[in-house]
């Protein structure tokens, strides 16, 4: 490549990082959702470069369902000392008790749904104007309708009919009280850019990421890692794999996948091989329906 | 490994959301699980095959009705491009959508069936590609299976097509004869077409070349955060952030600040952290100046290149985006880059027939997915560049105050 022309990794980390300050210059007080996921790493690996020497213009914000991998948690704990910003966690489980919802129940009953409630209430009493999130637009169909800058009404709610026009590379932040844009700014990136961008970048992970051995279940043709979070039955037969995470979500709703792959390039090289979708091959809460992750955006979901 | 962004124009009679599915497919982007659910689809609509054009599809709530109501995004990449398609349905009173995701195009490829040739709809979309000075067209002849691989078809379309392209300008026009449907010319050259001599639609997407569409003489770099740590060990750090949306800007260079056209040079040059000698468009990085000077988001740090425009008074070719109409004297917000200031919209000059380039002189007011010349207002001076020189300072949006909805695109000229 000569001179003055950018690799595409460098375009996409730079309109990132245009992204993110642009929230910085537009809003009062963002938030930038830290799931511990790859995606949310990334984007804090971008908000470096996007503001230091100067702090974060906006908290880490957590939001934690109580099934999570305990690695992840961990990785979480470890980044923020490193970093110097701050950290907010919220718990569902304190959502689930002030607000005595039901929670769902069966083999693998998953608090994601509920995760909602807790976002939202978070975003109450911080009055988050803006929360920006690892969403990506190839993950999923209703993902690749949404824009950069989405606005949200008071419910959390997306609204696909009265999503404004984006144009250019001009974001428009402007909101009625009580409204919040979810703004997310690797929408362009697939997930193989962003392993690609974590190799050039030597970004560290949680080790779940790479393959390691686990005691697990097999359910419908999905690995499901043995935890407190989902109930064993008769049928099912513990055994140990090889395994590694492609998403981390929580444990009873992630899938893992066999694979002896340790490093950033065993990763990459089966992603490049792969014939099944991130989403497709890990989330069990994708599955319920066609149009599962539309309904959960418009009710107010990441 | 590049970059390239391009919007496909064309509606589904065109075979549009087969040529993407194609692509996809073809470039092996689709993955078994999202094959099983459009095979399931498939089979919900009692159709025989797999229908690549489902692949496109997006929400229920479109399937059905069996509409597109958005822009969707697509990615593919080859070993030589990544490629980010902003599919824009072509339906007539989508206008608005078609200008959204035309916005940022390096390229259109702008579908004709082969059996109909040159139709109304094919002139809208190329009146909207020559208005958003999209750099790059394809004509995609599509069905040619349809009508036997006709030489004389395609030639003829050609012919007709070459009129509407000379008349709105358009520069770099490449024709390429296809089948989405059977894969004729879409990744391999194919024999059923062996009188055409040029690439196949993929060959030719790989290696257009974009990047030196960007202006690397005149810069542009609009401020979007001043960061100022204020701690004890960088007291006097002092870095205007934003993204280099034109030329090149070297450490020393002399620098003007836009509104207000104080002069400075600068001091030093970050990117990521990492002090650089240079940096150039569309880079992302941090400058500082040597002098002290009030410098806020919105400026804009001019290089010695041309020095853009500084206007209170705009001419502007404006889609107007909103149900509401657009009534003149209305107030808005205009926001170009990180700038934003109040506006009012004078009188509208003329409205544009996006079928027919026809003028209609001063309408009282404009309505979704009108087209219109107005004079804009502002309440301070707005630092451009005309539309068609430097489409990345020189495009704006239009933001109602009391809704906050983007209500309009501007072209300034």
């Amino acid at each position: 490549m000569s001179a003055y022309r950018l690799d595409y990794l460098d375009q996409l980390e730079s309109e990132a990082i245009h992204i993110l300050r642009e929230v910085a210059g537009q809003f009062e007080r963002p938030a930038l959702l830290f799931s511990g996921g790859k995606d949310s790493i990334t984007l804090v690996h971008l908000a470096l470069k996007a503001f230091r020497p100067g702090k974060f213009p906006f908290p880490l914000v957590h939001i934690d369902t109580g099934h999570n991998f305990q690695e992840a948690l961990d990785f979480r704990d470890a980044l923020v000392q490193e970093l110097g910003e701050k950290l907010i966690v919220r718990k569902v489980e304190d959502t689930i008790r002030t607000k005595q919802l039901t929670e769902p129940r069966g083999k693998f009953a998953s608090r994601n749904a509920l995760q909602t409630y807790t976002l939202l209430d978070t975003i109450e009493e911080f009055k988050f104007d803006a929360c920006i999130g690892g969403a990506r637009r190839d993950e999923e169909k209703a993902r690749a309708k949404e824009r950069i800058f989405s606005v949200r009404d008071e419910f959390g709610q997306w609204d696909p009919k009265r999503q404004r026009p984006e144009l250019w590379n001009t974001y428009n932040g402007r909101i009625h009280k009580g409204e919040n844009v979810r703004v997310f700014p690797i929408s362009n990136w697939t997930e193989l850019d962003v392993w690609n961008y974590i190799r050039r970048e030597q970004i560290a992970l949680p080790s779940i990421y790479f393959a390691h051995e686990r005691p697990v279940i097999e359910h419908e043709g999905q690995l499901v890692a043995v935890s407190e979070f989902i109930q064993l039955d008769d049928t099912d037969t513990v055994l140990t794999k090889k395994v590694r995470y492609r998403t981390v979500g929580d444990m009873t709703c992630t899938a893992a996948v066999e694979s002896a792959a340790g490093n950033i390039d065993d990763i990459i090289r089966e992603i490049t091989a792969t014939k099944t979708s991130e989403r497709g091959e890990t989330r069990i809460d994708d599955k319920v329906s066609e149009a599962a992750m539309e309904d959960r955006k418009k009710n107010g979901y990441f | 490994m590049d970059l390239l962004r391009f919007i496909t124009a064309g509606s589904v009679d065109d075979g549009k959301s087969t040529l993407i599915g194609r692509l996809l497919y073809d470039s092996k982007s689709i993955m078994i699980d999202q094959l099983e659910a459009i095979e399931k689809q498939s089979r919900n609509k009692e159709e025989g095959e797999i229908d690549l054009a489902l692949l496109t599809d997006g929400l229920r709530a479109e399937r059905e009705q069996g509409i597109t109501i958005d822009v969707a995004y697509k990615y593919f990449s080859t070993p030589k491009r990544k490629f980010i398609i902003a599919d824009a349905p072509g339906h007539i009173q989508y206008t608005r959508n078609m200008v959204t995701g035309a916005s940022n195009a390096d390229l259109a490829i702008i579908l004709i069936d082969a059996r109909n040739g040159v139709v109304e709809q094919t002139r809208r979309h190329s009146i909207i590609t020559s208005l958003l000075n999209i750099p790059h067209v394809i004509v995609a002849i599509n069905k040619m299976d349809m009508v036997n691989y006709s030489q004389d078809v395609y030639n003829n379309i050609v012919i007709d097509y070459s009129k509407v392209a000379q008349s709105l300008g358009l520069k770099d026009i490449t024709y390429i004869p296809i089948s989405a449907l059977h894969g004729d010319n879409i990744v391999e050259r194919s024999v059923r077409l062996d009188w055409y001599e040029g690439s196949s639609l993929l060959q030719f997407l790989e290696e257009v070349e974009v990047q030196r569409d960007i202006d690397l003489v005149n810069g542009r770099f609009p401020v979007q955060y001043v960061i100022r740590p204020q701690s004890d060990d960088l007291h006097d750090y002092r870095g205007y952030a934003g993204k280099i949306i034109s030329g090149i800007y070297r450490k020393g260079d002399e620098v003007t600040i836009q509104p207000s056209g104080s002069r400075s040079t600068i001091k030093a040059i970050e990117i990521g952290g990492r002090e650089v000698e240079e940096a150039y468009a569309p880079q992302s990085v941090v400058l500082h100046l040597n002098d002290d000077i009030d410098i806020s988001r919105g400026d804009v740090i001019a290089n010695n290149g041309r020095k853009p425009g500084s206007s209170q008074e705009l001419e502007v070719l404006l889609c107007w985006m909103d149900n509401k109409p657009l009534v003149p004297g209305n107030k808005y917000l205009l926001q170009l880059n990180s700038r934003v200031v109040r506006a009012v919209v004078r009188e509208i000059e003329y409205k544009l027939d996006v079928n027919t380039l026809q003028q209609e002189a001063y309408p009282q007011q404009a309505v979704l997915n009108d087209v219109i010349k107005v004079t804009i207002k502002t309440a301070s001076p707005v630092p451009y560049d005309p539309y068609k020189t430097l489409r990345a300072n020189g495009g704006a949006i239009l933001i109602d105050e009391t809704s906050h909805v983007t209500v309009g695109a501007c072209m300034i000229q």
